[in-house]
């Protein structure tokens, strides 16, 4: 019995934590649009119906996954490139830290207007806040390759490319690997804020939605599948890791 | 040494090597200056000084990795102006891919030159994987060995192009005591197998004269050589060649010199 409990500790805690949510609403008699209890928001959810949940789920991980793609397809080169030439470091460097410092949620709105109303606005946005770990993480890998092997590299007058594509890109998997986890997450975020901007669908819009007619459960539902579709898409990268790269997983020495 | 051996140009020869860096605040940092040093073929020298003294300079020099700022350094009478294939070089850490296995890792020269491995380099891998007693590893990563077997595949790495010129810097000295011995003893053994001009960068002032036909005692700011001692020790060496008196001497004599220009 206590290994059982042991071993689901963290479950059982969870199913605690909302069997407390739903007596304190229950017994408090908290009003539904302040906070609504777990067994409010699942009958929200069942109301709306699994269909209208596909549709707007898959809208936002449309957005996120395409922000996502197009993140890496950036950050990456820029990495090789930041690695490589000083003078490439030193002057994209500084703005690669004006866009970071940029909130983005600001320029969303200006970035709507400049772009329209469609799809490209929103995997811009969530491009702009996926982008920067990536880059900065993967620059990080690249330069922590051990020097002596690069110069082994020189030292065996090796062509360039493959110093990359054969020591300091597969020194970098680990790095790149938690930038990739981190950056998932930011992805998911991405897609909400330009959904809150500018979207007839997706999770953050309907959040919008729901919210300004006072449907507060509704939100909530939404928001406990962005938080899924968040774990699932973590899950799914470090799975990828764990799958692809076996080796990085232990410290090197 | 033969009249003939005695007329050939030396292996490796540096005639008033100098090499100036600059430090980080720009002012220029000597690190080696007028350095003169002719290596035989298959003799073993060791360079040994204190920290700074341009040891791992020197041989970066020689495998053409760096330029000197002024001498030339030539190698079979030839001035070094790039990284040759003639020279193999072992790094004071192992530093394996950790995502290839030991083989793949002894090979990575060769893939890495000329993208890709023949069955020809396979097989002279899998044959230095004998000498260096690491037959049965051959599939297993890097984190799966000890740091002497790491080094072991690492100077297996360093012949696999059957270089004629070994540079080692330091290859021993991220290992414990014991191992250490023991891997001395192995290099002499594989050195025995195939001989090769080595030049050997150590702090051991026992290992460099157990290894060495030659050790060269250097100085530090600026790095120079102070003094070539000849090790006049019979081969093959032992564990006996420790307790021989003229190594005890050889080996007095050495510390004397290294700690009367670095008292204290």
């Amino acid at each position: 019995m206590r290994s059982l409990l042991n071993r689901h500790a963290a479950l059982l805690a969870f199913v605690a934590g909302l069997l407390a949510w739903e007596l304190a609403c229950r017994g408090l008699a908290v009003p539904v649009y302040v906070l609504p209890a777990p067994s409010a928001i699942a009958m929200a959810a069942a109301e709306l119906g699994a269909a209208r949940w596909f549709e707007h789920t898959l809208a936002t991980l449309e957005v996120a996954l395409l922000g996502y793609a197009v993140a890496i397809a950036i950050a990456l080169p820029l990495a090789v490139g930041i690695t490589r030439s000083d003078l490439l470091s030193r002057t994209v460097m500084p703005w690669l830290v004006v866009i970071q410092s940029t909130p983005i949620v600001a320029i969303a709105p200006i970035i709507v207007v400049t772009l329209g109303a469609g799809l490209a606005p929103r995997v811009v946005i969530t491009t702009l806040i996926a982008f920067f770990p990536l880059v900065i993480s993967s620059a990080a890998g690249m330069a922590a390759a051990p020097p002596e092997l690069i110069e082994l590299s020189r030292s065996l007058r090796a062509p360039r490319l493959r110093e990359y594509t054969q020591i300091r890109l597969p020194y970098a998997v680990p790095y790149i690997f938690s930038a990739l986890k981190v950056a998932i997450t930011l992805a998911v975020v991405g897609a909400v804020v330009a959904e809150f901007v500018a979207a007839e669908r997706g999770l953050g819009y309907l959040i919008l939605f729901a919210t300004s007619s006072f449907k507060v459960p509704v939100a909530f539902a939404a928001l406990a599948i962005l938080v899924g579709c968040s774990l699932g898409l973590y899950g799914a990268i470090a799975w990828l890791h764990r799958r692809l790269f076996p080796w990085s997983l232990v410290a090197p020495t | 040494m033969t009249a003939a051996a005695a007329l050939a140009p030396p292996v490796i020869e540096l005639a008033g090597v100098g090499q100036v860096f600059a430090a980080s605040d720009g002012s220029p940092v000597v690190a080696l200056q007028g350095v003169d040093l002719a290596l035989r073929r298959h003799e073993f020298v060791s360079l040994i000084g204190p920290s700074g003294c341009g040891k791992s300079t020197l041989l970066r020099l020689v495998a053409g990795l760096l330029k000197p700022t002024s001498g030339t350094v030539s190698v079979f009478g030839v001035p070094v102006t790039e990284p040759r294939d003639e020279i193999g070089f072992a790094f004071q850490k192992p530093t394996l891919l950790p995502w290839l296995d030991v083989l793949g890792n002894v090979t990575f020269p060769m893939k890495h030159k000329h993208g890709r491995v023949d069955a020809r380099d396979t097989a002279r891998a899998t044959e230095l994987l004998h000498t260096v007693g690491l037959q049965d590893f051959a599939r297993k990563r890097p984190a799966e060995l000890s740091g002497g077997m790491q080094q072991r595949v690492a100077i297996a790495r360093a012949l696999l192009h059957d270089p004629d010129i070994l540079l080692m810097d330091e290859p021993f000295s991220a290992l414990d005591a014991l191992t250490r011995d023991e891997m001395s003893f192995e290099l002499l053994r594989i050195w025995n197998l195939r001989p090769k001009t080595v030049v050997f960068v150590t702090h051991s002032i026992p290992e460099a004269l157990l290894l060495s036909d030659r050790v060269v005692v250097m100085s530090a700011r600026p790095g120079r050589v102070d003094e070539i001692i000849d090790v006049p020790l019979p081969r093959p060496r032992s564990m006996a060649t420790l307790s021989d008196p003229v190594f005890t001497r050889l080996a007095n004599d050495i510390r004397l010199k290294v700690f009367s220009r670095h008292p204290g």
